[in-house]
């Protein structure tokens, strides 16, 4: 029999080469994957982990698909450090793209520097109102906010549906369901910053606001009561912290920021709402968070070594013959790792003698 | 490995210089790009099946690839521009979402020729692809007008696009056309593939007495509902006989093949140029299923007549007189429906019930 033990003193610097130690165990045992599959293990791994941070074409692609998922995992981390279980970041993404498109579509042909902003005004708080659905039912009635924002993600995903066949269609689109596109509209498209690494004024935006968070949840009083109601409510209860505002807090802030990711994917690299407009950023976001420790600096980090497999998956599908699966595996393989290496640095695996 | 490739490439640059046909000793690379998992046994299975038929057409003269599961949008354009750039000379876009990103990337690589299914847009390097679905819903409609003894006909449909919207009105035009009293009842599903929800509506249609379902959506769910209630229904895509053996009656089937070889073909000789092809029953684009045995010689008789004489253009599913469901006209006596009507089809036929959602 085996049983695990509370260590008393978890290393803390193998919490820090967790995350490390998870992607190159990923590799070792995806290479055993590849082996399997009759795939070059080298190639392969060269494919996924080495060749998107090196080639240029990829580099000039890679915060195209870090952007959005750094920005959701950042406000998720947020409430994941309370306890704040916002599992549907997915739906506040679109209910910000929604909401700020909607206002993009209605300004269709005015000109103006302010456009672009009070879009990104309205998609914060389209994707904030949406996650405080859950917040109110958890403080008023105690309902689980992992359900409840979970089941959102579908409301909102029909209420998409409803949008894109009805006002939001364009109207000289043929009457298939697809907005406008807004990306190729000036006053609605996200201007490109630094596009050699596919960073535009929303992964600028991304980038101002992690900072942000990194002081908030460093150096801010706010930071301290959110860590303290995570790691003891009941302390936090004593502190004078209200729990009720601080699940309305990271219920809004999470959904505020995956709102404003959506808002972005949608002015820059989407260009229009459809029905198939949200890619599973929202959950895609949540191993970021956790492969980042919650930790703003880790999330980028993660964040971009996701997007990487991402886009290295693709490249080696058609060059390997890579089955789109397998990318899919490789991600949970990552997350496993990590959740795994944590237990064992938190606790220590016990042979246990049955006594006689 | 890379240092030979750059070789030959340069080796095969010299000599195209040079006048010689050196190209012939070179495969042609044909790149496809799927919206779904190759095993969904559906559209995307069908385009799969195409590309495997060019592989054995030209065997070692081609080489050919695929991504799977590539999201509309941007990972859509990633995907093309990576492809180009591999040096692949087509690019088959094969879901209507990619019409964008097709005419944005294609911009970018002159060379690459690109052919995208289902849209509109074309380019000098671009062509565009799609089958006449409807034919194959006009035989099937008959079929289903033919069979149905509650004379209420259950219709699965995706999204209120004119590709469906002429696929329910074609159907309807066939029922009605040998069953005057029959009765579309049509469900709006919002997907292309979500067997839970497709066998909600199907659940739902048998309900209300239907007993014949047809379906525009991807899954073999509705054809499973249909098996276990005993009632009828259609394959969509390919043939679902294997989910619905006493249910099926017949399937309308997807074949991309002899378009894929045809354009591939086009690429090895020099002579592709961008087209326009929508292609029928007649042109082997579209196919049906062999008819069961549930269905009786005179219907069976007078389906194999329809498909003999739309195949040959003797008839056309959208031929006047024909009114639109608010009772004014469309389509004259005699008069042949457009294909830039067609194309745009957003409104019902009269005598269907119900609105369209828009």
């Amino acid at each position: 029999m085996l049983r695990l033990e509370q260590r008393q003193q978890p290393s803390k610097l193998m919490l820090y080469l967790t995350p490390v130690l998870a992607v190159l165990t990923t590799m070792a045992v995806g290479g055993l994957l590849f082996v399997a599959l009759g795939i070059a293990p080298g190639r392969a791994i060269y494919l996924l982990f080495i060749d998107p941070f090196v080639d240029s074409y990829n580099l000039s692609q890679l915060f195209v698909k870090a952007s959005p998922l750094i920005l959701i995992a950042m406000g998720l981390s947020i409430g994941f450090r309370a306890g704040v279980w916002n599992i549907g970041a997915e739906g506040q993404f679109i209910m910000g793209a929604l909401a700020g498109g909607a206002v993009g579509l209605a300004l269709w042909g005015m000109t103006g520097w302010w456009i672009l902003p009070l879009m990104a005004v309205a998609a914060a708080l389209g994707g904030a109102l949406w996650g405080l659905i859950p917040a109110l039912l958890k403080i008023r009635f105690n309902a689980s906010e992992i359900l409840v924002s979970l089941m959102l993600v579908y409301v909102a995903e029909n209420f998409l549906a409803q949008m894109v066949q009805g006002v939001l269609r364009a109207p000289d689109g043929m009457g298939f369901p697809e907005s406008r596109n807004l990306g190729r509209n000036e006053p609605t498209a996200l201007p490109d910053v630094f596009p050699a690494l596919g960073i535009n004024a929303g992964g600028v935006t991304m980038l101002v606001l992690l900072a942000l968070a990194f002081f908030l949840l460093q150096k801010h009083a706010l930071g301290f009561q959110i860590k303290l109601t995570g790691d003891s409510p009941r302390a936090a209860r004593f502190a004078g912290v209200k729990p009720g505002v601080i699940i309305a807090l990271c219920l809004g802030v999470s959904g505020a920021a995956a709102g404003l990711a959506g808002l972005f994917e949608l002015t820059g690299a989407a260009g229009k709402l459809t029905i198939d407009f949200p890619l599973g950023y929202g959950f895609t976001a949540i191993i970021v968070a956790f492969l980042g420790r919650l930790n703003p600096v880790g999330i980028l980090l993660a964040g971009v070594v996701l997007a990487g497999t991402y886009i290295g998956g693709e490249n080696a599908q058609f060059m390997l013959k890579l089955p789109a699966a397998a990318v899919t595996v490789f991600q949970g393989m990552m997350l496993f790792f990590l959740l795994g290496f944590e237990i064992l640095i938190n606790y220590r695996v016990k042979r246990l003698r049955r006594a006689v | 490995m890379k240092f030979t490739k750059t070789l030959a490439a340069a080796a095969a640059m010299g000599l195209a210089l040079s006048g010689s046909a050196y190209a012939d000793a070179d495969p042609v690379k044909a790149g496809f790009i799927y919206v779904g998992p190759i095993g969904d046994l559906g559209w995307t299975w069908t385009h799969d099946q195409g590309r495997l038929a060019v592989e054995a057409e030209y065997g070692d003269r081609v080489e050919t690839s695929y991504v799977e599961s590539v999201p509309e949008g941007a990972d859509a354009e990633r995907v093309m521009s990576q492809m180009a750039r591999s040096g692949v000379d087509i690019i088959f876009t094969t879901s209507f979402g990619y019409m964008d990103p097709t005419i944005n990337v294609a911009a970018e690589f002159p060379d690459v020729a690109f052919a995208h299914a289902t849209g509109y847009k074309r380019a000098e390097n671009v062509a565009t692809y799609s089958a006449r679905f409807y034919e194959g819903r006009y035989v099937i409609g008959q079929i289903a007008g033919a069979m149905t003894e509650t004379n209420k006909i259950g219709y699965i449909a995706s999204f209120p696009i004119p590709e469906v919207v002429r696929g329910i009105n074609s159907a309807y035009l066939a029922a009605k056309s040998v069953n005057p009293d029959v009765e579309f009842k049509v469900v709006w599903v919002y997907t292309w593939f979500d067997p839970g929800k497709e066998a909600d509506a199907a659940n739902a249609l048998i309900e209300q007495g239907v007993d014949v379902i047809m379906q525009h959506t991807d899954s073999p769910a509705a054809m499973t509902i249909a098996e276990e209630k005993g009632v009828y229904a259609f394959g969509q895509a390919s043939d679902m006989s294997a989910f619905g053996p006493n249910a099926q009656l017949t399937a309308i089937l997807d074949n991309w093949g002899p378009y894929y070889i045809d354009r591939v073909g086009a690429i090895m000789d020099g002579t592709w140029e961008s087209t326009d092809v929508w292609d029928g029953i007649g042109a082997g684009m579209v196919g049906i299923a062999p008819f069961s045995d549930k269905i009786p010689a005179d219907v069976q008789a007078l389906a194999t007549e329809t498909i003999a004489a739309i195949a040959s253009g003797e008839l056309h599913p959208f031929t006047g007189p024909i009114n639109k469901q608010d009772g004014t006209v469309w389509l004259a006596d005699g008069e042949v429906a457009d294909d830039g009507t067609l194309a745009g089809l957003n409104f019902y036929v009269e005598g269907i019930d119900g609105e369209l959602p828009n």
